[in-house]
């Protein structure tokens, strides 16, 4: 489960030796060719986790959950070196502009174009893997699976595949929302995914683990929770509030927010 | 003779903090390896022993404030007890909040635990001294023993080098007896208790803890048990670890060297096996700590060494999982005396 965020790293990198920005695009810091190395990179992570799942998840899955959590980690390690090995700790720049933000008229807010970039995407995100899970084959069957295992093998569901387009598409959005984060902070670092590893973990737990609606409102409270806490605390504390989160949630509704099974 | 010296100090001083890491495995021996608990935050009790046990008994952290606690200069001890007594408690809320629920929930709740607590070593002055850490630890009878030795080579200036080289790091020996004393008593009552019928309840959890609630055990407060018991093993660890370091800072007790390195060690030497735990932690610091000579020879920088070596861990790990899951020792299968009788 930790994989995912880590995964994002990879794409980052390979976003680096693609060269981007190019020639900034309309009011954006950057071109079209980091619009190609966005979609490049989400399928290059997806690959990626697809392959260590066929390696080494695939043949450990009959063993037990726990030994899967102890192989993660140890892949987590192995992947945040990897790109560390080859970039370096310091961190990487998309670009170093430095741009200004613009007044929307009408609501009297300041925004960066480059913000509006990152919520449109991640607002298209959102929307498309709600088509995906409701409307599709492999969504219902993802769903299905998510449910009980069993009883979608017995329904003639392949599970094996499910797993796979799961790994393809978790570690493609792990890998969407660290490209989004380095845009928003012009850098990349490869312990970045580890620090966003505690506020996603309160997201999810704060939505109910297996339900992706619930995520995407227990992600929307972290993270304001966390940015409006810098007002009143050091921001050095910004992980620690998921934690507090993820605390006061198992005290008094450790099924979250939206739990209903 | 003196290179042998050398070598032979060299080995003390890695037996030494293998010694320690071995205490930390047989902490996570006892929640992972006989109940099965998920503890991906052992770097969190780690610190909590060291900072409890540095704060008791050694010199003030910092710059004074109104709210230190600590510098009490206590025996050492009382800062061992202090270390064990600390990180017990954390562990007892931290199982009180999650041991009901699926075992993601305590994966994710001691990873949390960790990262707040380096979070607070690492920020707050008046507590820990921030990033310049506790400095001057006290070492365990380092004065008597230091000046005995000092007193014993005046009295016998005439001594070869090599010997006199090799009696200076008297203090050295004298705390891997500590360590390894510790480490043989925690052996001791490990085995002795997987062995009791309060162990066998542990591992019927491991196993399936439906079957443990059907035979009328409080599945919840055995867990409990078995995690508080191993959190505050580690916390001895950290304060072994605090005593001999004589400084710590919160970057002794970042994931990999805190976390990371015990699992495989725990993993590699063979889950549920106090002598594989041993052994696993032996093991994998002499791969680790051999590996560092190899910074020297490759034309490479410290950093992607480093990096390299994370790598080569990572994937011995992985390898274990694939190919020899039960760890160099498996687990015994029976461990009652009553069993194949």
């Amino acid at each position: 489960m930790s994989l995912g965020a880590f995964l994002a790293l990879i794409s980052l990198t390979l976003l680096r030796g693609l060269g981007i920005p190019g020639t900034p695009f309309g009011p954006l810091s950057f071109g079209l060719p980091m619009i190609l190395a966005f979609f490049i990179a989400l399928l290059l992570t997806g690959l990626a986790a697809i392959i260590i799942d066929r390696i080494l998840y695939l043949r450990l899955r009959r063993t037990g959950p726990i030994v899967l959590l102890v192989a993660s980690i140890g892949v987590s390690f192995f992947l945040r070196n990897i790109i560390q090995f080859i970039w370096g700790p310091q961190p990487q720049y998309y670009f170093k502009a430095i741009q200004i933000a613009r007044k929307i008229p009408l609501l009297g807010i300041r925004i960066k174009p480059d913000e509006v970039f990152i919520i449109i995407v991640a607002a298209l995100l959102v929307i498309g893997l709600h088509f995906f899970l409701q409307k599709t084959k492999t969504g219902k069957a993802m769903r299905a699976a998510s449910d009980n295992m069993e009883l979608a093998r017995v329904s003639g569901i392949d599970t094996e595949k499910v797993i796979m387009w799961t790994w393809a598409i978790g570690a493609s959005l792990a890998a969407a929302g660290g490209i989004l984060a380095g845009i928003e902070d012009k850098f990349i670092t490869p312990d970045m995914g580890w620090q966003m590893l505690l506020p996603i973990f309160a997201a999810v737990i704060l939505g109910g683990i297996g339900n992706p609606y619930g995520a995407m409102a227990g992600g929307m409270i972290i993270g304001l929770s966390g940015e409006i806490s810098t007002a009143f605390i050091s921001t050095a504390y910004k992980p620690a509030v998921a934690f507090v989160i993820i605390v006061i949630m198992l005290l008094i509704k450790p099924r979250g927010l939206f739990g209903t099974r | 003779m003196d290179t042998l010296v050398g070598i032979l100090n060299y080995l003390v001083f890695f037996a030494i903090t293998a010694g320690i890491y071995a205490v930390l495995c047989l902490g996570l021996n006892i929640q992972f390896g006989y109940t099965g608990l998920f503890n991906i935050g052992i770097a969190g009790f780690y610190a909590v022993g060291a900072y409890t046990s540095a704060l008791l008994s050694g010199p003030p952290p910092g710059p004074l404030d109104w709210r230190t606690v600590g510098g009490f200069q206590l025996p050492w001890v009382v800062g061992l007890l202090g270390a064990i007594i600390a990180s017990g408690i954390i562990a007892f809320f931290i199982g009180l909040l999650t041991l009901r629920l699926k075992e993601d929930y305590l994966a994710i709740a001691t990873i949390g635990i960790a990262e707040v607590i380096r979070l607070i070593l690492k920020n707050e002055g008046w507590l820990s001294n921030t990033v310049w850490g506790i400095k001057h630890i006290p070492s365990p009878l380092h004065q008597p023993i230091e000046a005995g030795v000092s007193s014993f080579l005046k009295g016998h200036p005439q001594l070869s080098p090599w010997l006199i080289h090799f009696i200076s790091n008297a203090y050295n020996w004298f705390y891997l007896a500590l360590v390894l004393v510790i480490l043989g008593l925690l052996y001791w009552v490990s085995e002795r208790s997987i062995r009791s019928p309060w162990g066998r309840v542990l591992r019927t959890i491991r196993e399936d803890e439906a079957i443990a609630a059907v035979s009328g055990k409080n599945v919840f407060s055995f867990k409990l048990q078995s995690f508080v018991l191993g959190a505050m093993v580690m916390g001895m660890a950290g304060s072994l670890y605090a005593h001999y370091a004589k400084f710590i800072d919160a970057s002794s007790f970042e994931p990999l060297y805190g976390t990371f390195l015990i699992w495989v060690m725990l993993i590699a030497g063979g889950s549920g096996n106090s002598k594989g735990a041993i052994l696993g932690a032996f093991l994998i610091w002499g791969i680790w700590a051999g590996t560092d000579f190899l910074t020297g020879y490759l034309a490479l920088s410290a950093t992607r060494v480093a990096s390299l070596r994370v790598i080569a861990i990572a994937i011995l790990l992985e390898l274990v999982l694939l190919l020899r899951p039960q760890g160099l020792l498996g687990e015994e299968k029976a461990v009652s005396k009553m069993m194949g009788k």
